[in-house]
């Protein structure tokens, strides 16, 4: 189980990496924390001609406040965003979110934009930028753009991201006041993906549930302020209109209980942080 | 037979091998250097669960960089004969596969080149062509009259059917009270060992011998097959093994037949040949446990007591009958009445074969699947009777004062008390807060339940239990296989020090420190100063049939070996010092590493001096004692006699007893079990190191708990293998692992020479059914199989479903799939297209109009009107493979509707589907397209890519049908993308 | 911008537990190879080459990382810690490597150095953890031998003792999920 061969680019800017991008298009893939790559390369599903690494990019490294977001670029790690002091206050949903991630050794290595980049539709990193309604900021040579997180996402490892391009950041809107927030998640094990995920943000005009493990990429719905079994009704449409499927791990009815009761449990500490 | 003076046998002395392991220090296959110019191998394995080998083309992967040889099943076969198996039956068993397939992961060719990477490039190169045949995974569907037949030699997937009658089972179930039935689908599983295979060859062809270095557990029997396999008598089969080996549980029995294979690679090279497996490897076709469907019925009194069982196992060998199996199947054979006292039982043992890895050796080796059953149905006897379920165990136990007890199978239990074992483990409180916690759970409307097992752990395994398999006439033939070697030999060198060696090498059982204090306490010596050396070569060791370490046999009989070795010696250097001392050997004693005359203490000498004698001055031995250098002892239990006419045979030497506990809450909503309370019981006779026995336990726990709830080999039903990574075969970490609770007897056993008995292998036979059990009780349910996943436990108790809302019943709902592991992709989608439908239809037709539409597609060859063949490269995202494609056009309902079906062949795997493809009028010039399928994945993709394949599957036809679109209606791309949701 | 070609092996150099080393590497080689066939530090084992088991973990720069899923290349210019490196002198065990001889934490001992290399990175950044820390962090890990409780121990064990406390009864234990 050894990797195919590849040329291997250690870009130390930023330019670089956007030139080797426009160069190798879909030859290249670009490599960071290297958690969700390199298991592909070491079965070689993956086969690239080039990888460009981009660890070594000087000024990617830091997470940055940008007026209401919380701005995390290439080379963030998991785990210092997790560290990242004041995190609770400043986004309870990620502080509640990121332990679930993966395992204290992967988030030692694996990135924040890469978690994006791979777009599992169980991952946490896409349900909170789903669920925020964060953005992912894209840079090629040509352009810069950004995208709502709901339109970058297509599925696995399908996202809106074109081959020249690299995802320079994501950014998750920070906490509001008069907001609550909350975060659940049933796995088979501590640390693996997510047969549901949810991730509540609630106001009081409004319920927004983002699914995770359901639908081919993260989910999200808006609810005006439903109690009872107006609630629970269109939790339920919800789940059905999620197209749940079986697989190894667990069945659709399952995953359909799980937006149902999960859900609601998630709102409903959603709610109680409001109050 | 006791030892008369004990100071470190029975401590829990820290071992002498950790240090070397915790620092990074530790001698596995793969830290071993190898000679120079050493090749490395790397192995083409079947993506096909059943399919002809019409051409291996390996041409172009002959001349590749770094590459030494390409070696195919037909070059095995010149070298090499099948390897022979327990059954008497006409079926191949070769270690690669020569002219057909029968298990995804089956090996087809090797490359050997200068490191893997290379080798591995090799494997690409390959070009292997299969023809696909029908498949079967399931073993009850194997026995169809129309199953695909796996070996046409053997007439058909049934290669044995043998029944057993010991007492009158007939006449009890006549008049018996109650029957009570339970039928059981044991689950595959494996033992998983951290450290994968590993094997390094070379081949002299001027002796034509084969030096084998392997972390295989034998070499017990397997030597044998693997000498005549490769066409060398025994002793030009060097099998050598590593000093450590990284966990086994049985598994690493499953090395042999790459030890055949990779002998062979460097025979062909003419190099040595270095092969280590990876996980993929491992978890597809390494070594799986049996799968088993058992039917078990007890006729029952009104009281509870069981007189008689009626067994129906129908056992699951997957595509090779691989020896020793079918072992599992009779390793139990002895002990089918599991802690009971049941005097008419009634077995009818088949095995059969089915598009799935061989099995063979894993931990507990058929006692998951017995007990499983057996433990079952003393629950639902209770339950069925309104009984209590532990004054059904209590009142059906063996009882104290019946040891050594002679079971209706012909097992001889060598000692015990489960009575007072069964009472000791709920005493002090235990079950009394266990049913508090389970009555103020419930009084509180949460799901808990307790369960109970009570197992039998056989060990020491008589080398004649697996010829019950064959008829007393078909035995005779063959001539009696019985017994159980074991051996040890303890030297002295020129200076006094004592060394230890024994045939049984270890994957973690701490043997060089069991040993030491063993032999330690023979020699009156500090336990630091016995040296044991574990690692093994058939070529000058001391070995036998049953040399290894398997059948948790070390404590029992390598241990006593040892201890046997060391006392003969022992009694010859007290022969010596008698002579030195002027005394008689009876006075003689050793104590901290002096030999003396007892009662006479100014009377001593070194036992280092008395130790050498035998080299420096041997003119001084006393007579009768030729020398004092070297003792090798071997050792086979009376007992272990081979099967009777009747069929009675005392499949094991000793037999544990182990009686568990339960209390589990279990979360309907979610599926999960939270283990709120583990206990466990056990005799395991006299225990020789009380940290080394709990750290078997809580080991063994840990694996069953895997078994219990995340663990399987799953195949789909065309064979298509899905677990063969760990995140999708799910071994469970240390955030799901419970600390237990665990409690000893000790009734050592009369038949070994340290009274010890096995514990490795208990708890995988009595925790699954135990927790199994205790969901059962939450959840007020007969029928449970394992794993018990979230999904299966949620659906046990799901109330009916809240329908789909009524404003969303006009929204198409995804089929789901069928079961869980079903991993059939189906799906449907439409798209309008500016272009009439005429115009669309010619070009699902057209060879130019297709290139441009399909995927990745590098060129389209038209076979007929409605046949076409294409070369494409498609995958998501990272993920691209090149594929081979074939495409055919039916039900032809031109221009309105097709069938489109296909089927693709690559490095990645193999995938095949079909589609209605409908078109519709839609507007002015335009036409609705829209599309059902289904498609299936197999080889390595859907081994170890499955949670990639909903998305890829989805956008790859996605990605179809936008080209489709955009070439009918070039002029309005825009359009067509927006539609279609998304980019290609 | 360096780009090192596929085909070409590529000088890589930096320290392996406070010593120099460098080898030769093509990009593609993992450093798990690199570190246990280039440069002889076979302590660090390989258990599944997907980043699952944890058996190969090692540090780079202080920080916990999967060997299997490292190129050697990404190596240049780290530090690298491996099991060689925990204890304190050669004929020396460290504190948790005592700790888990003492509560017999390993058996065969093959995931035995992720773990420690695990365990010693997170001690340095939580002296204090809980035992559900522990198993938190011990849970990247797969351990087919033990049952982890003892491994737990240890870790507990050798933590206070690192803290300089005297050794005290883990705390009570949360009942473990299914």
């Amino acid at each position: 189980m050894k990797p195919a061969a590849f040329d291997y680019i250690r870009a130390r800017e930023l330019p670089e990496a956007l030139e080797a991008l426009a160069r190798h298009g879909a030859d290249a893939r670009v490599i960071a924390g290297g958690q969700s790559l390199l298991p592909m390369l070491n079965m070689r599903l993956a086969r690239p001609a080039v990888l460009i690494d981009i660890m070594g990019i000087a000024g990617l490294d830091r997470v940055e406040r940008d007026g209401d977001l919380i701005v995390v670029p290439a080379v963030v790690r998991q785990a210092a965003l997790m560290k990242r002091p004041g995190l609770s206050g400043e986004q309870p949903l990620l502080a509640a979110a990121l332990p679930w991630l993966g395992h204290y050794q992967t988030r030692a290595r694996g990135t924040v934009c890469g978690s994006a980049a791979h777009a599992d539709p169980s991952a946490e990193i896409p349900l909170c930028l789903v669920a925020l309604d964060g953005e992912v900021r894209l840079r090629s040579r040509r352009r810069w753009r950004s995208v709502r997180a709901a339109d970058f996402f297509g599925g696995m490892m399908v996202t809106d991201k074109a081959d020249d391009e690299l995802i320079e950041a994501v950014a998750f809107p920070a906490a509001m006041t008069g907001t609550g927030y909350a975060f659940r998640e049933v796995a088979r094990r501590h640390g693996d993906f997510a047969i549901v995920g949810c991730a509540a943000v609630v106001t009081r005009d409004a319920i927004h549930l983002a699914v995770a493990g359901v639908a081919d990429k993260p989910q999200r719905r808006s609810f005006p302020p439903l109690k009872g079994s107006a609630l629970t009704d269109a939790l339920n449409g919800f789940a059905w209109d999620l197209e749940a499927r079986d697989d190894f791990h667990a069945t659709a009815r399952l995953r359909r209980d799980l937006v149902r009761s999960l859900g609601l449990s998630t709102i409903g500490e959603a709610q109680r942080c409001l109050a | 037979m006791k030892i008369e003076t004990i100071s470190w046998t029975g401590q829990s002395l820290e071992r002498v091998e950790d240090a070397a392991l915790l620092t990074g220090r530790g001698r596995f296959i793969d830290d071993l250097g190898v000679r120079p110019g050493t090749l490395h191998a790397a192995i083409l394995r079947s993506p096909h669960a059943h399919a002809d080998i019409l051409s291996v083309d390996v041409a172009a992967a002959a001349v590749m960089p770094g590459v030494a040889a390409v070696i195919t099943g037909r070059d095995l076969a010149r070298l090499t004969t099948p390897m022979v198996a327990g059954l008497k039956v006409a079926v191949e068993n070769w270690p690669m596969a020569v002219e057909r397939v029968r298990y995804v992961g089956e090996p087809v060719a090797i490359v050997v080149a200068a490191d893997r990477y290379l080798a591995e490039d090799g494997l690409d190169a390959i070009e292997v062509e299969y023809r696909p045949l029908p498949c079967v995974v399931d073993p009850l569907a194997s026995l169809e009259p129309d199953a695909p037949v796996l070996h046409d030699r053997a007439g058909g997937n049934l290669v044995s059917d043998r029944r057993f009658r010991y007492g009158d089972p007939k006449a009890a179930f006549a008049k018996a009270a109650h029957r009570v039935e339970v039928t059981i689908a044991y689950p595959r599983n494996t033992g998983a060992p951290m450290e994968t295979f590993g094997v390094v060859a070379e081949y002299d062809p001027h002796e034509d011998a084969y030096d084998v270095l392997a972390n295989f557990q034998g070499p017990f029997s397997i030597h044998a097959v693997l000498a005549r396999c490769l066409k060398v008598p025994g002793n030009r089969l060097r099998l050598r093994m590593p000093p450590e080996s990284g966990g086994s549980f049985g598994v690493k029995q499953g090395v042999a037949p790459y030890a055949v294979l990779i002998g062979v690679a460097a025979r062909i090279a003419g190099a040595p040949v270095k092969w280590i497996e990876d996980r993929l490897e491992h978890l597809g076709a390494a070594v799986a446990a049996t799968n088993r469907v058992t039917t078990l019925k007890a006729a029952v009194t009104a009281e509870g007591r069981i007189t008689a069982l009626d067994w129906d196992q129908l056992e699951d060998c997957g595509a090779y009958p691989r020896a020793p199996e079918p072992a599992t199947l009779y390793r139990m054979h002895g002990n089918m009445t599991g802690a009971y006292d049941i005097a008419n039982i009634a077995i009818r043992n088949r095995v059969v074969l089915t598009n799935k890895a061989p099995t063979g050796l894993v931990r507990g080796f058929g006692g998951p699947q017995v007990y499983y059953a057996l433990e079952r149905l003393m629950q639902r006897i209770a339950a069925e009777l309104g009984l209590d379920p532990l004054a059904v165990i209590r009142t059906n136990l063996i009882p104290g004062g019946a040891f050594p007890y002679r079971t209706a199978s012909g097992a001889l239990y060598d000692s015990g008390d489960y009575v007072k074992a069964f009472d000791l483990a709920l005493a002090e409180g235990r079950l009394a807060d266990v049913q508090a916690r389970r009555d103020a759970a419930r009084a509180a409307g949460r799901r808990y339940g307790i369960g109970f097992a009570a197992v039998v752990e056989p060990s020491v395994s008589n080398m004649g239990y697996i010829t019950t398999v064959l008829t007393a006439a078909e035995r005779q033939k063959a001539g009696p296989k019985n017994g159980a070697q074991a051996t040890a030999t303890i030297a002295l060198d020129p200076v006094g020090s004592v060394g230890v060696h024994v045939a049984s090498v270890p994957q973690g059982q701490g043997h060089r420190t069991v040993l030491a204090q063993v032999v330690a306490d023979v020699f009156g010596m500090p336990c630091e100063a016995i040296r044991v050396v574990v690692d093994l070569d058939t070529g000058k060791d001391a070995w036998s049939i049953a040399s290894g370490n398997y059948s948790s046999r070390f404590a029992a009989a390598v241990a006593g070996a040892a201890h046997l070795a060391a006392t003969r010696l022992r009694d010859k250097l007290a022969m010596i010092a008698a002579a030195q001392l002027g005394v008689a050997p009876a006075q003689i004693g050793f104590a901290g590493g002096a030999v003396f005359a007892k009662g006479n203490p100014a009377s001593t000498l070194p036992f280092a001096r008395v130790a050498a004698l035998s080299h420096w001055s041997p003119a001084l031995l006393p007579a009768g004692v030729d020398q004092a250098i070297r003792e090798t002892a071997f050792w086979t239990p009376p007992e272990l006699s081979a099967p009777d006419e009747e069929d009675h045979v005392n499949s094991s030497l000793c037999h544990g007893f182990i009686f568990d506990m339960a209390g589990v809450e279990v979360d309907a909503e979610t599926g999960k079990v939270r283990i709120d309370r583990y206990v466990t019981m056990h005799d395991c006779g006299r225990v020789l190191h009380p940290g080394m026995v709990e750290g078997q336990i809580r080991g063994g726990f840990a694996q069953a708990l895997g078994a219990t709830f995340y663990e399987e080999l799953a195949y789909a039903d065309d064979g298509a293998f899905l677990t063969g990574t760990f995140a999708d075969y799910l071994l469970p970490t240390a955030t799901e692992t419970p600390d237990i609770e665990i409690l000893h007897i000790e009734t050592p056993s009369p038949f070994t020479p340290l009274g010890a008995k096995g514990v490795g292998e208990g708890n995988c036979m009595s925790t699954p059914v135990c927790l199994a059990n205790a969901v059962a009780d939450a959840l007020g349910v007969a029928q449970l199989d394992l794993p018990l996943t979230p999904a299966r436990i949620a659906a046990l108790v799901a109330a009916p479903e809240p329908a789909l809302p009524e404003s969303h019943r006009e929204r198409a709902v995804g089929p789901g799939a069928a079961k869980p592991g079903d991993r059939t992709l189906r799906g449907q989608g439409q798209a309008r297209v500016a272009a009439p439908p005429d115009v669309v239809w010619a070009m699902l037709l057209d060879v130019d109009a297709l290139a441009s539409i399909i995927p990745g597609c590098h060129g389209v060859e038209k076979l007929s009107e409605t046949h076409f063949k294409a070369d494409v490269t498609i995958g998501v995202g990272p993920v691209k493979g090149r594929y081979k494609a074939q495409i055919m056009l039916s039900d032809l309902d031109a221009p309105r509707a097709a069938t489109l079906s296909g089927s693709v062949s690559g490095a990645l795997g193999t995938g095949g589907g079909s589609g209605r493809v409908t078109l519709t009028t839609a507007g002015e010039g335009g036409t609705l397209i829209a599309y059902t399928y289904e498609a299936a994945v197999g080889g390595k993709v859907a081994a170890i890519g499955g949670r990639l394949l909903d998305g890829a599957a989805k956008a790859i036809i996605g990605q179809f049908f936008a080209a489709l679109s955009r070439r009918a209606a070039p002029a309005r791309p825009g359009f067509i993308a927006r539609l279609l949701g998304r980019r290609p | 911008m360096p780009r090192l070609n596929a085909a070409t092996r590529h000088r890589v150099a930096f320290t392996l537990n406070g010593r120099p080393v460098s080898l030769e590497a093509e990009p593609r080689l993992l450093a798990t190879d690199a570190l246990r066939h280039g440069l002889g530090a076979t302590g660090t084992h390989v258990g599944c080459e997907h980043g699952v088991c944890g058996a190969c973990t090692i540090q780079i720069d202080g920080q916990p990382a999967r060997a299997c899923l490292t190129l050697a290349v990404q190596l240049e210019g780290a530090a690298v810690t491996t099991v060689e490196g925990l204890a304190p002198e050669r004929d020396r065990l460290s504190v948790m490597q005592a700790a888990f001889r003492r509560n017999h934490a390993l058996q065969c001992g093959f995931c035995t150095a992720g773990i420690l290399v695990s365990l010693d990175a997170y001690l340095r950044e939580q002296p204090a953890p809980s035992e559900q820390d522990l198993r938190e962090v011990v849970g990247g890990h797969l351990c087919r031998c033990t049952g982890y409780t003892p491994i737990i121990r240890a870790a507990l064990e050798a933590a206070a003792c690192l803290r300089g406390e005297p050794l005290s009864q883990p705390s009570d234990r949360e009942p473990a999920h299914v």
